[in-house]
């Protein structure tokens, strides 16, 4: 049977725990779920923030995020995959981003989880501003998460 | 074509999207770059510094020596920073 990766890309919040259960509850074949949370941090480089807005390209957002996940599934021996991305306002200790793997291991679930963490970062079309006293500003891309991403190509 | 600018590529622009019909010379993501830096101001500043500028084509990534023939959808942005 085939697995089709669940995409949402929402300005409502979601809930971690109810997309686990949705992966793994009354299945037998489903050995191992790892969740990985993105959440507004309350600082950014040492000064404290108010909130981060996310701006996105929906129709590309879409598109991309599909492309990648259809990749994990290739790639790697998945049962089940939720992937969630917020836009819009977000307030410090609210979620900005959910991936949820499910396999018959761990180490598939682990690994398709980081996967597809790592092109989120830098291939996902959303920008962060953040809010704070000194003003609003773009958050700059930072070189680790382009070589974070980079390491999935090497051979 | 249509082109979207997003996050300080469309503030500086000062505007979301607009269509365009670029002369049959230019070939390529860079050529429109160069194209709308000439119009004005505004594009010149939000192009400034070409080489940070990432670009899609009818919603997936290029490089700026990407043609553009045939495109229907052409965006420029800023290095993605979410997750």
């Amino acid at each position: 049977m085939s697995v089709t990766a669940t995409i949402r890309i929402q300005q409502a919040d979601f809930d971690v725990a109810q997309e686990i259960a949705a992966l793994s509850k009354g299945r037998s074949d489903v050995g191992a779920v790892v969740s990985f949370s993105g959440i507004c941090r309350g600082s950014e480089q040492g000064e404290p923030i108010a909130a981060l807005t996310l701006e996105h390209y929906p129709e590309m957002a879409e598109a991309e995020i599909s492309r990648h996940a259809d990749e994990a599934l290739a790639r790697w021996p998945l049962q089940g995959l939720t992937i969630i991305h917020r836009f819009g306002r977000i307030a410090p200790g609210e979620n900005i981003v959910l991936v949820v793997t499910a396999s018959a291991h761990r180490q598939a679930a682990f690994e398709a989880a980081e996967f597809l963490m790592d092109y989120l970062k830098t291939n996902a079309p959303f920008w962060k501003r953040e809010e704070s006293a000194r003003g609003t500003n773009w958050i700059e891309a930072r070189d680790h998460d382009d070589a974070a991403a980079a390491r999935w190509t090497k051979s | 074509m249509k082109l979207k600018y997003f996050a300080w590529v469309r503030e500086r622009v000062g505007k979301a999207e607009e269509t365009v019909e670029p002369p049959a010379e230019v070939r390529t993501v860079a050529d429109l770059i160069g194209w709308l830096t000439a119009r004005d101001d505004a594009y010149a500043y939000a192009f400034e510094k070409p080489t940070v500028i990432r670009a899609a084509i009818d919603h997936a990534h290029v490089k700026q020596d990407a043609a553009i023939i045939g495109a229907r959808e052409i965006a420029f942005f800023p290095p993605m920073t979410g997750g």
